[in-house]
């Protein structure tokens, strides 16, 4: 065999020679050439939050859903004004007028070359409804209530969740057993019915949408607690939280600090998409009629008014269908962007069966 | 064995790399794994592929196997009896797996299937590949158990993975990968999750089957005591190329390459074990009077509650642990060595008996004044990946327990830090960094810098080194060992690996299911231990010379015939 050989040729042409330390010397010691790395690493250092924003940015589906959802919520706080602050268009969701045209939309996206009236926005882009009220006001206007509407639930759903689930995941035994029978029993409950009874009642006593967004957060939250609490139970095996505790941490700084922002992915993943089923839960409840109520309006609460006019007026139906969906879709890809960024593994996958169709 | 089509030339290798290269595509850069690699395997003979985290071992394995991921690139040339593997379609690959090259992986526990037999298992390559079928097929699985060293094989090929032991599993391993004659075995760090006596008995083994089927071995580790008991030829890999190829001989006695060199020297040792029986111990230094008992156990048992029923994991251990002192523990796994750790740190209750820190005894103080207590114990554990909170820059990591226990302010926190930083030698920028920019042994620093934030008076190590490489092992041990003397508190240094602690401790307590079998200084237990138990564990111990190996083959042979003398 050729070892005494194949010894020399490697000696004269070792890649090592490259590798020199400061003194000249070769390096040959791993922790050597990692403390050099390292000292010699003069790179903006990248926090896992940069590198999660560094993905999300690459992932155009969510990229372009978030200036869907920017224009659209801008468009609609901005267009009618909101608390108080008037917008820049000129007619009031409230009041009726004359009707032009059988309320038709007077909104033209075509161009004249292409035999179209050109870019036009008329007098109602979006039409009138029978009363002759201008339903671009109307429909921001329910746009508005829908938003804030998911936004609460979001926020209430993924508040209640996170710490229900952290709390069962830590102590797990019994406190674990007697959250998650509570889970349960939301969970066995037919959402739309439950949400049903609690809406009109809370409608029936303060009529606000903020009491309702409330009772729909309420309502949610079950999706996400078990979740977390999964999350959590393996996590609080890591030696990282055994380290806290054994220098003697208190478990509300266990969990608060060192568990949940670690399950920041989980959460807020699905917190998008809670708001996602959170606008699609109101358009429903208003739909048949027991969540928003007139005179308030939301997208839903529009479907459900003016479906008799499908068939005559069917942009009444149209533009809160078009809108819902477009929140709806450009949430779910945003959760999607949101999901890959936190687990880069799954974006892999995907590249990996790419390329394998390819060969 | 007559199934393979094409028979090897006698002079053909089993296996062999011709200037074999692995980029991996990441998210910023190209990282070269391998470069230009060529190394050959001859049928039965095994090639010792050496070296640390990070030097491409593993990932020279997978080019073989073809199992790299899509965003690894190739080139060069890999043969497999003759065939080159590089860019070769996925169909005809999975035809040679088996049949050509098989593997044994790394950990015995994940790499059987926990829902199928072991009928079904050792079966399924042989019907895959069309070797043999139904009874033909379970006859030759139950001839390959027996091969491999299994009890009772047609019993036990019926039971599932959980019902055999650890070694018992890896002995199955072995047997899934020589199923179909494979012209060569990769085994990527075989005996690394198992504990040393199972180490022994699995060298043991492979040993036997090379002889007996010509297969020719890869067998990657980072282990030099494994590489001597086991290897003919030994390659050694240094940041993805080859710094050092020879018998093993040449290789781990007369290094030529200045990484190897450092290396070898790296590689913890035990001194050569007393067998003869006539060691005489020093005599024993009188009781200090004056000395402050740090950590003291009295009678101690430790239970885990198992849903309901009592698992008594430590039971009746004593031992006292004084200031300036580095108590040793060790024991296979399952023998309740890191139990008695956890404890002392309240992440388990004590049953029954004394565990008193400072006099203090734990299982009596109230909570408030059981967390003060905790101020004065540091920890470190054994897998640095998980030991640091991901969220939290170095400098949060090395300050949290004064944050915990409200000491100092912000300047003084940063300034501790600063200083802890330079104590284990990382640069001072290393506060805004994050744990995934560090290596193991960084990472490893940086929780002995936490351990010390609050100049503790007990330092309590559970298995510090076992994650890390050895030149890295070793720059931690040397740490730890300057810390102690420059600090003084005392350790608790729990450990599986015998020259670890021989290296470090200054006494040692020796245990097994739960009991303590053997407990004194060190230079009395390990270099002439009393206990049966005590000298099985020293003689499994591989060391990282050939001939002193061999030596101690052969006496481990002798200690075990005279154990038992019917078999």
């Amino acid at each position: 065999m050729s070892e005494h050989q194949n010894n020399d040729e490697l000696r004269g042409s070792s890649n090592m020679q490259s590798e020199m330390g400061p003194d000249g010397h070769p390096v040959v010691s791993l922790a050597e050439v990692e403390d050099a790395e390292l000292a010699k690493n003069e790179s903006q250092s990248r926090s896992q939050g940069q590198l999660i924003r560094r993905r999300f940015l690459n992932h155009k589906p969510a990229i372009i859903s978030s200036v869907v959802l920017v224009f659209i919520t801008v468009m609609a706080f901005s267009s009618i004004g909101f608390a108080g602050i008037p917008g820049w268009w000129d007619k009031d969701y409230s009041k009726a007028g004359e009707l032009i045209n059988g309320g038709a939309p007077t909104l033209s996206l075509l161009p004249t070359w292409l035999g179209g009236s050109g870019l036009a926005f008329g007098e109602s882009p979006f039409g009138q409804d029978n009363t002759g009220k201008d339903y671009f006001a109307l429909v921001m206007r329910g746009t508005q209530k829908s938003i804030i509407i998911a936004v609460i639930v979001g926020m209430v759903a993924t508040f209640i969740g996170a710490i229900i689930g952290a709390v069962a995941g830590y102590f797990r035994g019994w406190v674990d057993e007697v959250l998650m029978r509570i889970t349960d029993l939301f969970i066995v409950i037919p959402l739309l019915v439950l949400a049903a009874v609690l809406a009109q009642m809370v409608g029936n006593k303060s009529g606000s949408i903020f009491a309702l967004a409330f009772v729909l957060g309420l309502l949610t939250w079950t999706g996400l607690a078990r979740l977390v609490r999964g999350e959590i139970l393996s996590l609080r095996e890591r030696e990282y939280v055994a380290a806290a505790q054994a220098m003697g941490s208190k478990t509300s700084r266990v969990i608060f600090k060192h568990l949940l922002p670690n399950t920041v992915g989980v959460i807020v993943v699905n917190a998008t998409f809670a708001i996602a089923g959170a606008i699609l839960l109101e358009t429903s409840l208003s739909y048949l009629g027991f969540g928003v109520q007139p005179p308030e309006t939301s997208l839903g609460l529009l479907i459900s008014q003016y479906q008799n006019a499908f068939t005559n007026r069917p942009w009444l139906f149209w533009w809160p269908g078009m809108i819902i969906v477009a929140i709806a879709l450009s949430v779910n890809f945003l959760g999607d962007g949101l999901r890959d960024a936190f687990d880069p593994r799954q974006t892999r996958k995907a590249k990996r069966r790419k390329t394998k169709e390819l060969s | 064995m007559s199934t393979q089509t094409h028979e090897p030339a006698t002079t053909g290798t089993a296996l062999s790399f011709e200037n074999l290269s692995v980029t991996f595509q990441t998210e910023f850069s190209d990282v070269k794994a391998v470069k230009g690699l060529s190394l050959e395997v001859f049928p039965g003979e095994v090639v010792a592929l050496v070296g640390e985290s990070g030097s491409g071992k593993s990932v020279t394995s997978t080019a073989a196997m073809g199992l790299l991921p899509s965003n690894a690139s190739i080139t060069g040339k890999a043969f497999v009896g003759g065939i080159n593997v590089v860019n070769l379609p996925e169909a005809k690959m999975r035809k040679m797996r088996a049949t050509d090259i098989a593997m044994v992986f790394q950990e015995p526990m994940t790499a059987l299937n926990p829902v199928l037999t072991i009928e079904r298992q050792l079966t399924e390559s042989l019907e895959l590949h069309g070797l043999a079928y139904g009874k033909e097929a379970t006859a030759r699985a139950v001839e390959l158990l027996e091969m491999v060293g299994i009890p009772e094989p047609r019993k036990r090929i019926k039971q599932y993975p959980h019902q055999f032991s650890g070694g018992q599993r890896q002995r199955i391993v072995i047997a899934m990968a020589i199923s179909c004659d494979p012209k060569v075995i990769i085994a990527d760090e075989p005996t690394t999750a198992l504990d040393v006596t199972v180490q022994a008995e699995i060298l043991d083994l492979l040993r036997e089957l090379k002889d007996k089927l010509n297969t020719g071995i890869l067998l990657i580790t980072h282990n030099m005591g494994v590489v001597a008991d086991l290897a003919d030829r030994v390659a050694v890999m240094f940041r993805g190329s080859l710094v050092e190829t020879g018998t093993v001989d040449q290789v781990l006695n007369r290094p030529q390459h200045p990484y190897t060199q450092k290396l070898l020297a790296a590689v913890p040792r035990l001194e050569a074990v007393d067998i003869s029986g006539d060691w005489q111990p020093e005599p024993i230094a009188p009781v200090n009077p004056n000395r402050t008992l740090v950590l003291e156990a009295k009678n101690l048992v430790l239970e885990y509650d198992m849903r309901g029923s009592k698992f008594r994991a430590v039971d009746d251990v004593s031992f006292e642990l004084a200031r300036g002192e580095i108590l040793g523990i060790v024991g296979e796994s399952g023998s309740g060595k890191s139990t008695i750790a956890k404890a002392v740190l309240g992440l388990l209750p004590v049953a029954s008996g004394v565990l008193a820190v400072q006099g203090q005894n734990l299982t009596q103080l109230r909570p408030k004044a059981a967390r003060a207590v905790r101020a004065k114990i540091g920890v470190i554990f054994q897998d640095p990946a998980a030991s640091l909170n991901p969220r939290f820059p170095i400098g949060d990591c090395i300050t949290e327990p004064m944050v915990v226990h409200k000491v100092g302010n912000r300047a003084a926190r940063i300034k501790r830090a600063t200083e802890l930083l330079e104590a284990v030698h990382l640069p001072a920028s290393v506060i805004n960094r994050y744990p995934h920019e560090l290596s193991g042994g960084q990472r490893q620093r940086v929780c002995i810098a936490r351990a010390l934030t609050l100049d503790p008076e007990l330092l309590i190590a559970d298995e510090p080194t076992s994650a890390l490489d050895v030149s890295v092992q070793a720059a931690v041990l040397e740490m730890i060992q300057e810390l102690q003397e420059r600090y003084e508190f005392a350790c608790l240094f729990v450990s599986h690996d015998l020259a670890v602690v021989d290296l470090l401790a200054h006494s040692v307590v020796v245990m097994k299911d739960g009991h303590a079998v053997e407990q004194g200084r060190v230079s009395d237990v390990l270099h002439a231990p009393q206990h049966d138990y005590t000298r099985r564990l020293l003689a499994a111990a591989p060391v990282p010379e050939p001939g002193e190996q061999a030596v101690r083959r052969e006496a481990r042979r002798i200690l075990l015939a005279n154990d038992n003398p019917d078999s």
